[in-house]
């Protein structure tokens, strides 16, 4: 194996070594994402078993439209990041920016209409602590079910923004031609978390947006 | 040189109009009344369905190493500790509708609910949610 | 022989001067020393605070301080022991130095991460310490809601900001651990060719991996509680507190395997090199350490019993608490049986070990009275459960940790420490631990409770014997801190393997070039081969060929 390899590390015998450990470390990062958003996910469980009325009916407030909306944006997103990965997989330079870009663009879009949401939300009093006014059961019990919705949507959101600082850095880099099939795996790690906080959104649309919807 | 295999493009939309479908579907049968165990369960086995499709395509899990499961599978496991030691507590609470024995700390006996709706074990309270100041 | 050397070898140590080269650098070795400095600057803050708790509790009444800054004093003691001391003392600082040597690699597979780390845990404790200059937090270093989350007027929220930046900090390092371990073992070194220290360390992150998260969404739960007044764990909205207890517990309880495990492993390796014998059982110590870091996680409800946590889970997590003491115990008797028949030397390292192996013991068993749930019923919230965890912390952990920087400090620095002054201070530190701590056992029992100012005058005797326990074993804390910085400058100059001992690390001159070994080494010998003897020296070095 060549030392010269590009981007190989000193510490490192090899590039094969080397993408690997970046492999392994990108994965036990998710894993402990896993646990962080896991805590907030159980938490949310507890009290949706306990008050299940209750938050049927704050969950039937969300806009079902603008979350399912978000759900496709944020799959789009993932696709042309998997095929932001394949084009350096196979060396198309302008097509990783392409993609790399594309992705950036849905990931705001998303951002756009998390915002709109929020907005409404505060329009129609029901930010827990901000005039915060629910009519359609205990107050109290849907006042959490909003804290977990801006909680856990929020928490989301922070990992999208950080993700679209990384998809900056990445296409800056792209566009400096600085990626080839032999060496691509900072496209590869951003791409694993970017999945990653797909995923979490795979899950949370369902169980925050379509708590009671056969209620309506 | 990376070794990674590379999956085509075809997969990777197939996948994805997978995830789309399953969006769909998700969301229709949320309007459909199954029973609020029925919906829940639907809706979270669907959203283990396009879990897994982007963990093992996307993502590029069923390509990997061995090791690389591990890892994954370690996530998701140490999450089912939490979830079932957690809910192990909250789903033995009050059994049988008796009060605690002495372990609970006295006071907020809360009064039963006579309605189905009575939470488990959860303390309840009719007020409104009040705004409450404090330092930081 | 002391400091005229024609030419000077480079380590890693001179081979750049200045403040950039320090701050700025990625060697693990030199990080080690980072977090060194920083951890025992942080013992001492959380020693200052102690020293102030003992001194309150000389008394019956409350009459050095307010309740109020006495509920400061011990919430700051807990944060800056627990978080800011003992979670990174063996793995940030002997972790960091040894792993890399150990497994025969240049570095950590990320040092830049590593670096990273070492800065996150300086913000995080600056910002916990800014708290405490600001007016301090009295919630108990455990922040129970909904007294941290609503009615607490103290300085919470900048509190669990610094400890959920520190948290990162954990979950780099072990991060860090397992990718190294899995990818950078020189040729030859097997699994199961690994020194327990290193096995033990993986174990450990696992737990930071999978448990450190946790508590941090529970403290940040309280804090946008505290700030934006969600409504999560407020009783008056219907928000259940022990739902904090039980994300917060989750990784806590873990976490005192994580202060406990890598000082196994420290034990691991003093006590096959004091008694030139390999471990016994070394392949159930190594999977001790594993089951340690899984059952772990199984256990967390035993700090709940009397929370109002159903007695069904209650139950269930009693005998979960039973069954993670075998691990443990399996490890105590394999030490046990590396100690019989071996050829015993008491150097200070070996003191603090056979130390360990007791005091651990006692604070093990006196866990299993804990974990009955009829007994904890009684004692939960006194001194029992004080004594308890502090011969596990200090007469363990602590002990585990100056063994270990005892042992390795000729392979850091190339200086041998005073062993006269070191035994002497091994001696005070187990007399004065035993002295604090043993009366603690007994005021429990009779129904102290833990975390008051104030007394029933019949306690009176009990607390000042330990009190007076606490300024012997403080002489005894700073007897290292001073010779072992007298030894930096005068101490004998150290050999490349002054203990005779087995492992990579002693395979590479003291201190260690800058890559830890000029070439990559070749493993073909078990991990701790001293029984296989010629007659002038009873040891050979884990690697015999270098490529």
């Amino acid at each position: 194996m060549s030392k010269s390899h590009p981007g190989l590390l000193h510490h490192f015998d090899d590039p094969e070594q080397q993408l690997d450990a970046s492999q392994s470390g990108m994965w036990i990062f998710l894993a402990t994402e896993v646990m962080f958003f896991g805590g907030m996910f159980i938490s949310y469980t507890v009290y949706r078993e306990a008050y299940i009325d209750v938050f049927a009916h704050a969950s039937n407030h969300l806009n079902v439209w603008l979350g399912g909306i978000n759900t496709a944006v944020l799959i789009c997103s993932s696709l042309s990041m998997a095929l932001a990965v394949h084009s350096a997989q196979s060396g198309h330079r302008r097509q990783i920016v392409f993609f790399l870009l594309l992705t950036m663009l849905l990931g705001t879009v998303f951002l756009g209409i998390k915002f709109t949401e929020y907005y409404h939300k505060y329009e129609e009093h029901l930010i827990p602590g901000f005039d915060f006014a629910f009519k359609e059961g205990n107050p109290g019990h849907a006042a959490i079910f909003f804290s977990f919705y801006f909680a856990m949507t929020g928490v989301h959101a922070l990992h999208m923004v950080i993700g679209l600082g990384l998809l900056a850095y990445l296409a800056v880099k792209a566009a400096r031609d600085r990626f080839s099939p032999l060496y691509y795996t900072p496209v590869e790690m951003v791409g694993l978390y970017w999945h990653f906080v797909d995923i979490v959104w795979i899950f949370l649309f369902p169980l925050l947006y379509l708590v009671g919807r056969h209620l309506l | 040189m990376n070794s990674d295999a590379i999956i085509s493009v075809r997969t990777y939309v197939l996948v994805f109009i997978g995830l789309i479908v399953l969006t769909i579907t998700t969301t229709a049968v949320a309007f459909i009344d199954l029973g609020a165990q029925w919906n829940t369960a639907a809706a979270l086995a669907i959203a283990v369905i396009k879990a897994l499709l982007v963990i093992l395509f996307f993502m590029h899990v069923l390509y990997s190493r061995p090791l690389t499961w591990v890892f994954v599978s370690a996530g998701f496991f140490w999450l089912l500790i939490l979830f079932t030691l957690t809910l192990a507590d909250y789903f033995t609470r009050n059994i049988g509708g008796a009060p605690l024995p002495s372990a609970a700390p006295a006071a907020q006996a809360a009064p039963r609910q006579t309605s189905e709706t009575a939470p488990r074990g959860l303390t309840t309270s009719e007020s409104r949610a009040t705004q409450r100041t404090g330092t930081d | 022989m002391n400091d005229a050397v024609p030419e000077r070898r480079l380590h890693y140590l001179n081979v750049s001067y200045g403040v950039k080269s320090w701050l700025c650098t990625t060697d693990h070795k030199r990080i080690a020393w980072l977090y060194l400095l920083s951890i025992t600057f942080f013992f001492f803050i959380g020693g200052m605070a102690a020293t102030l708790l003992r001194l309150e509790l000389l008394t019956p009444q409350g009459d050095l301080v307010q309740a109020e800054t006495y509920n400061k004093l011990f919430t700051m003691h807990g944060v800056m022991m627990i978080f800011f001391f003992l979670i990174p003392s063996i793995p940030a600082v002997l972790g960091n130095f040894l792993i890399p040597m150990m497994i025969g690699a240049r570095d950590l597979a990320f040092p830049r991460l590593n670096l990273m780390s070492w800065y996150l845990y300086i913000i995080g404790g600056l910002l916990a310490i800014g708290a405490a200059v600001a007016g301090g937090v009295d919630t108990g270093w455990t922040f129970y809601t909904p007294y941290s989350s609503i009615y607490s007027n103290t300085h919470v929220t900048l509190t669990v900001c610094g400890i959920f930046i520190n948290g990162f900090s954990s979950i780099l390092t072990g991060l860090n651990f397992i990718v190294t371990i899995h990818k950078m073992r020189a040729p030859g070194m097997t699994w199961f060719r690994l020194p327990l220290f290193v096995w033990s360390h993986y174990a450990t992150s696992i737990i930071f991996i999978l448990g450190t998260p946790v508590v941090a969404i529970a403290l940040a739960l309280v804090a946008l509680e505290r700030v934006f007044r969600l409504g999560i764990f407020d009783p008056e909205l219907g928000g259940d507190p022990i739902l904090f207890q039980h994300l917060f517990w989750f990784y806590s309880h873990p976490a005192v395997y994580i202060m406990i495990l890598p000082g196994m492993g420290v034990i691991s390796e003093l006590i096959a090199c004091f008694s030139r014998k390999r471990v016994f059982g070394y392949s159930f110590v190594a999977f001790s350490s594993l089951a340690i870091a899984v059952l772990g996680f199984l256990v967390w409800g035993h700090h709940m019993f009397v929370s109002g946590q159903s007695i069904y889970a209650g139950m269930i997590f009693s005998f979960l608490s039973m069954m993670v003491a075998i691990p443990s115990a399996i490890k105590v008797f394999n030490w046990t049986a590396t100690l019989y028949r071996g050829s015993i030397a008491l150097d200070a390292p070996m003191l603090y070990a056979l130390g360990f192996i007791g005091l651990f013991t006692i604070g093990g068993l006196t866990g299993i009275f804990l974990a009955t749930l009829a007994i904890d019923v009684q004692v939960h919230d006194t001194y029992f459960v004080v004594a308890h965890f502090h011969y596990i912390m200090v007469g363990g952990a602590v002990m585990a940790y100056l063994g270990g920087i005892h042992f390795w400090w000729p392979k850091m620095t190339g200086r041998l420490y005073p062993e006269g002054w070191a035994r002497l201070a091994a001696v005070t530190i187990f007399l004065g631990f035993n002295l604090t701590f043993f009366p603690q056992f007994v005021l429990g029992y009779l129904g102290m409770p833990r975390r008051y100012h104030a007394y029933p005058p019949e306690f009176q005797v009990l607390n000042v014997m330990s009190s007076a326990g606490a300024s012997i074993l403080a002489v005894g804390y700073l007897l290292p801190l001073i010779y072992l910085v007298w030894s930096l400058r005068y101490g004998a100059v150290a050999g490349m393997n002054p203990w005779k001992a087995t492992g990579l690390e002693w395979q590479t001159p003291s201190p260690p070039p800058t890559d830890n070994f000029e070439v990559t080494p070749v493993v073909t010998r078990e991990a701790y081969d001293y029984a296989r003897a010629e007659p002038q020296s009873d040891y050979v070095p884990g690697e015999v060929e270098h490529v």
